[in-house]
């Protein structure tokens, strides 16, 4: 059964009910009081994110300073669930402009309410696209593209808009210059041994886009991915061009992009929704070119005495480089004293997260930085359990440079009034989870 | 951007009802709708808002779209605490649903739908038969839902309106979404039906499986989710589905992926072709290594169903193990269950990478977790005969770090080692046995013991090792009292010693011997524990909580599909007034009874929870009659699972509300363990009605005429029938309503009947109505005229 909740409840840290809607008779107003006894206040919270008390399963996931509970009795679909309340988040942001805690709950409680009603009924998820509710759901403050008309009227068409084939674009857009921009971001995780050899490593990336294009335009985004290259010389029947390909081990896309087009003739063709959305998400495990080298030595000299001396190559073009970056080395918990050297950026000892934290503001690609330190520990009289030297972990971003290697190759607008349109293309790489044991 | 409504939650002062009072009859619209944010407000932090109910819903009637929706909120929540009142909004209900604006008409059926009061369900059914076939796909879609919801309260209703077929048309609907919550409505009043309503045949399939390219999202997930239980004919069309299915594990959505894998799994059953199957197997691993990018809750439930599909279809993510390897910041669920995945994807081939993980996770801070990485270690050993050696080799580096927890279940799991493969690897125990005084824990000491007992022969200083053991006999936990024991039966140096053990155990040692060898049970692989037809139910529900929870949904739904199919004994079944999942596991039945000439309350409570709960305590509000308990509830403490039906006897007028007799009862009842549950029962008033209410012919007509006529009042009872007169007569005299005289007329039977009710109240009665033919008109002479709708109310329930 696809039905993903029969009661949904905010609450604030504290237990209290910022929101709550039943939509299901099977549950009892009162669950929450279950949660709050069974959950909230043991050791269990946090330990997994189904549980099940009494005759009632809850679903529930932090945001901010809030936690969002989902109550059902029935075998319910609980990817649905969570999907939904991720989505339903996403809506209330973008309604609210930005935050989403409990002071923003507060403030848009009627709202909250309204949208809710709306976007499930009976448990059934609903249309939840931003674009198309906004055009009938507006409250003050709330920027509508008809907030210049009185707003107790409703849009004529927004019931069509919302149950329409196309139900993520209204109708009758018009900008002066049509724009389209397009960010890939991409994110390297990495895990790599002590010995330097890499255990697992992977790059998620998403294309971000941002449209501003009037009608109703179709469009079609051609990548440097191998299998829609081979289909393309294949379709056109001439030999592929050459140049560095890439394997995607997966995509997947926003709802706009037709998925049987995608799975016969491996194009990427959609009408896109107005305003900024993330079109594609993909994943890549081969040929991953890791921007930079770690490598790292960490002596324990005597019992109160470490000697860290961490080293980090960039391998990326000698043109780019890389901003923000941070290395952070863990260090035992008992740290009295550091001292550091460096040959680029600021090193500190951190004592909330047991850290060397190492800031390297920009870092120039084919080059490599050093930081030395050496830490004193407080001697412990009590046997103490050897220390579990947690990975090292690294944070950076390098504009115009893709892990993946992925290039767009072109973005091409079709919409019948032929008008011409700018696009724009930017790259950018984040570290995910970049850790380095040692 | 941001609203303001914070404000509307700061009024905490004392008059604040009589204030919010006067604010809803305020004439100004602006002070009208704060006044209304304001008790939903308050409504939202649990304070009882419903004395203002007439004043809320006297706000009904507006042009302001955002105030409507929050008087309907408002109704939603309260109007099944005063069913009467709720009569009040029907009509603006009903005009609504004729609004030209198609979010007004929806809005109102779909609030109409989720008010479960069967005077406002009366009136439903007119609206939600236009609705269905509105111009407008967004009322059709609305009103598609309302059925589902209108089955719930009452299915009876829905069939005899025929609003399962205009559903069932609506399948064919042109507007995706409308096609997809008509899906929805359909399989899930199927799933409460014995009778099939909604079978999916090759022509709905085909015709589903193309909406689908137009659906959202979510109607992707309803219409995969209910065509999953389609069964192909055979392998050609089998593959058909699954070829047009594939293309949705490109969805961005994690649930839309995860039915198409539960669609694609239940197809390829049926596919004889390996070449199609090796095919699939290679396109559906991708996207489920993409969801452990998602959200840590998502990449949970994800981690939960790759695990059974893994245990079906092991080819599948055979070379993805290395995604499962945990990030140091993992949520401790998302770990634990990376580990299990880890274990049953471990072969030879990979083991050595496996090995250094687990010996990683050994290593880290959360106790739980570094155990499970350690016996992980184990069951790999188990599991892979020639990786053997190397993980007892892992094991031993790992208790050389001598943490206490780490070594001990090294200790428990180089046990299981030993018994699956007997004398291979002794060599080892001299460095087990250098641990062996940290070792604290009952199930490692005892896995210690056994090692030593088994291989006692080759440890030159086995009785000294055993001796330390003994020195702490007297609070030895009984698992290793039982396992030296066995020790000492093999080793005769020590018997003297052990004499009251083997006592203890039995007074032939040979016999003992025997007995505690004997009982070693065989060690095997665990990692793909699940029965086969389970894991096959498990995967058909793929993204439930079935798969979350690994247990048939039968195993913790409650509300199963024939609820009534418990004769646990001739009585018939008692009403549920207290739902398990509403009181936290317990449940109670509970209905009003006559025995004897006495009133009495029967009650099932039944404990669904997971502890015990006694003390129970019982109270009445104060009602029309002024029925309370004679005397305290007796409940047997209840363990868990168990049920208990109790008599309580009642009297009554013992505290009388005032006003207009009503038939409800309020109940509130408490233990020692949960919050107190208060619930509603219905007073019937044929309980009331006493045996000695039989009237002679000449009495009745001489009360009759001495009543003024104004004292008659009459009803048509449209569920009420009569089968046959004499069969009429005899089950009413059982309910103390006792036959006077009875004559024909044209086809219409006429019957005069007599009663008596609360404190000897006549009831005069005149039954008119064609036999076996629903609908029965009764009038009733009574001195006390006020009790005629209970009264009607009783005789309907007598006479259904």
């Amino acid at each position: 059964m696809p039905v993903a909740a029969s009661a949904i409840y905010f609450l604030n840290l504290r237990g209290d009910v910022l929101i709550n809607r039943l939509y299901r008779d099977d549950v009892g107003g009162n669950m929450v009081d279950a949660f709050r006894m069974h959950i909230m206040q043991t050791k269990e919270l946090g330990t997994c994110p189904v549980r099940q008390i009494g005759g009632c399963s809850f679903f529930y996931m932090r945001i901010s300073n809030v936690y969002i509970v989902i109550v059902v009795s029935s075998n319910a679909n609980v990817a649905c669930a969570f999907k939904f309340v991720v989505e339903a988040v996403a809506l209330f942001k973008s309604y609210f402009g930005g935050a989403f805690d409990e002071d923003a709950i507060r403030n848009n409680f009627v709202l909250i309410y309204e949208l809710l009603d709306e976007i499930m009924d009976f448990g059934y998820p609903q249309n939840l696209s931003p674009e198309i509710l906004k055009l009938y759901i507006t409250q003050e403050g709330v920027r509508s593209p008809f907030s210049s008309k009185p707003s107790e009227k409703p849009v004529p068409n927004a019931t069509l808009q919302v149950t329409g084939a196309v139900g993520w674009r209204r109708e009758g857009l018009v900008y002066k210059k049509n724009e389209v921009f397009l960010d890939i971001v991409e994110s390297v995780n990495l895990l790599m041994s002590s010995k330097g050899s890499v255990l697992r490593c992977d790059v998620t990336g998403k294309i971000l886009m941002k449209c501003f294009l009037s009608g109703m335009p179709d469009l079609k985004l051609g990548l440097n991915d191998k299998i829609g290259l081979e289909k393309e010389s294949q379709l056109k029947s001439r030999p592929m061009k050459s140049g560095k390909t890439i394997e995607l081990d997966d995509v997947t896309f926003h709802q706009c992009v037709n998925l049987t087009r995608f799975n016969s003739e491996k194009t990427v063709s959609f009408v896109p929704p107005d305003g900024e959305f993330e079109l594609m998400k993909y994943r890549i495990t081969e040929g991953v070119n890791l921007p930079f080298r770690v490598l790292p030595t960490i002596k324990e000299l005597g019992r109160t005495r470490l000697e860290v001396n961490v080293k980090v190559k960039s391998v990326f073009g000698a043109k780019m480089f890389a901003l923000g970056v941070v290395v952070k080395v863990p260090v035992p918990k008992q740290t009295a004293k550091t001292s550091f050297q460096v040959t680029s950026g600021r090193a500190k000892y951190n004592a909330s997260i047991d850290c060397l934290v190492w800031k390297i503001r920009k870092f120039p690609g084919q080059t490599e930085a050093t930081m030395s330190a050496e830490v004193e520990l407080i001697s412990t009289m009590v046997e103490k359990k050897p220390w579990t030297r947690p990975p090292i972990q690294m944070e950076f971003q390098v504009p115009m440079f893709t892990a993946s290697g992925l290039r767009v190759r072109f973005l091409k607008v079709w919409e019948k009034s032929g008008y011409n349109t700018v696009e724009w293309v930017r790259y950018i790489t984040k570290a995910g989870s970049y850790e380095i044991r040692c | 951007m941001s609203g303001h409504d914070s404000k509307y939650f700061s009024t905490t002062k004392k008059g604040e009802i009589p204030e919010l009072k006067e604010e809803l009859n305020s004439q100004y619209k602006d002070k009208k709708k704060d006044a209304v944010k304001k008790v939903i407000a308050a409504m939202t932090v649990g304070k009882d808002v419903s004395s203002l109910f007439t004043d809320v819903v006297n706000c009904m009637q507006t042009e302001n779209l955002e105030l409507k929706k929050l008087v309907y909120l408002y109704l939603i929540n309260y109007a099944k605490s005063q069913p009467d009142l709720a009569i009040l909004a029907v009509n603006t209900f009903v005009k609504d649903s004729q609004d030209p604006n198609p979010l007004i008409r929806a809005l109102a059926v779909r609030t109409m739908g989720c008010i479960r009061v069967d005077k406002i369900t009366e009136y439903l059914c007119d609206p939600l038969q236009r609705c269905l076939k509105d111009d407008d796909p967004y009322v059709r879609k609305t009103a598609a839902i309302c059925v589902a919801k209108l089955y719930d309260i009452n299915a009876e209703l829905v069939e005899d309106r025929g609003f399962l077929d205009t559903l069932k048309d609506l399948i064919s609907d042109n507007n995706p979404m409308v096609v997809a919550n008509a899906v929805a409505a359909l399989a899930e009043i199927q799933e409460t039906s014995t009778r099939p309503i909604f079978e999916i045949t090759s022509h709905t399939l085909s015709k589903l499986l193309t909406a689908l390219n137009e659906c959202t999202e979510w109607g992707q997930v309803f219409i995969l989710d209910a065509l999953s239980r389609y069964k192909a004919a055979d392998a050609r069309e089998a593959e058909n589905i699954v070829e047009r299915v594939t293309p949705r594990l490109q969805h961005a959505n994690c649930a839309v992926v995860l039915s198409a894998v539960k669609m694609i799994l239940q197809q390829m059953e049926l596919i004889t072709s390996t070449d199609v199957v090796r095919n699939l197997c290679k396109k559906m691993a991708p996207p489920l290594v993409t969801l452990l990018s998602a959200e840590p809750e998502i990449q949970y439930v994800a981690l939960r169903n790759i695990n059974l599909i893994v245990q079906k279809r092991p080819t599948i993510l055979a070379h993805e193990i290395k995604v499962f390897f945990c990030k140091y910041n993992d949520p401790i669920y998302v770990k634990m269950e990376k580990l299990e995945i880890m274990i049953k994807l471990a072969s030879d081939r990979n083991i050595d990478q496996v090995l250094l993980e687990f010996k990683e996770y050994a290593t880290e801070v959360d106790v739980d977790f570094v155990r499970k990485a350690v016996r992980a270690i184990g069951r790999c050993a188990i599991k892979l005969e020639r990786a053997a050696e190397r993980c007892i080799s892992v094991l031993l580096e790992l208790i050389k770090i001598k943490v206490n927890y780490v070594v001990q279940e090294a200790i428990i799991v180089i046990k299981d080692i030993f018994r699956r493969y007997p004398n291979t690897y002794e060599s080892i125990i001299a460095t087990l046995c250098e641990s062996l005084d940290t070792l604290d824990e009952p199930e490692a000491k005892a896995s210690m013991i056994w090692i030593i007992g088994e291989y006692a022969e080759r440890i030159d200083n086995a009785d000294e090792l055993l001796e330390s053991f003994l020195e702490s006999f007297p609070e030895e936990p009984a698992m290793v009292v039982l396992n030296n024991a066995t020790v000492e039966t093999d080793n005769p140096d020590l018997r003297d010693r052990a004499y009251i053990y083997w006592r203890l155990l039995s007074t032939d040692p040979e016999a003992a011997k025997d007995v505690v060898l004997a009982e070693k049970p065989v060690i095997s692989d665990d990692s793909n524990n699940l029965d086969s037809s389970l894991l096959d139910e498990l995967l058909s529900n793929i993204a439930t909580l079935s798969s979350v929870y690994h247990k048939p949904p039968e195993a913790f739904v409650s509300r199963a599909k024939s609820a009534s199919a418990k004769p646990d004994d001739d009585e018939p079944p008692l009403p549920i007034l207290l739902p398990s999942s509403t009181g936290q596991g317990l449940q109670i039945s509970a209905q009003l009874v006559r025995r004897d000439g006495q009133v009495f309350y029967s009650l099932l409570f039944e404990n669904n929870s997971q502890m015990l709960l006694d003390g129970f305590m019982i109270q009445f509000n104060k009602n029309t009659f002024g029925l309370a308990a004679a005397g305290p509830l007796q409940v047997p403490p209840l363990q868990p699972g168990s049920t208990a039906r109790i008599l309580l006897p009642m009297i009554t007028f013992q505290n009388i509300s005032p006003g207009a007799p009503n038939t409800l009862l309020q109940v509130a009842v408490k233990d020692n363990q949960q919050p107190v549950w208060y619930f509603n029962d219905k007073i019937s008033l044929h309980v009331f009605f006493s045996e000695d209410g039989r009237m002679e012919r000449a009495n009745f007509l001489e009360t009759w005429k001495s009543l003024p006529d104004s004292n008659e009042v009459s009803k048509d009872l449209p569920a009420a029938v009569i089968h046959g007169v004499d069969a009429a007569i005899e089950h009413l005299a059982a309910a103390n309503v006792f036959f006077v005289a009875k004559r024909r007329n044209a086809d219409k039977e006429l019957l005069y009947m007599s009663a008596k009710g609360p404190s000897g109240v006549p009831f005069l009665i005149e039954l008119t109505a064609a036999v076996s033919v629903p609908g029965v008109k009764c009038a009733v002479k009574t001195p006390s005229p006020e009790l005629a709708p209970l009264f009607f109310d009783a005789m309907e329930t007598l006479l259904k």
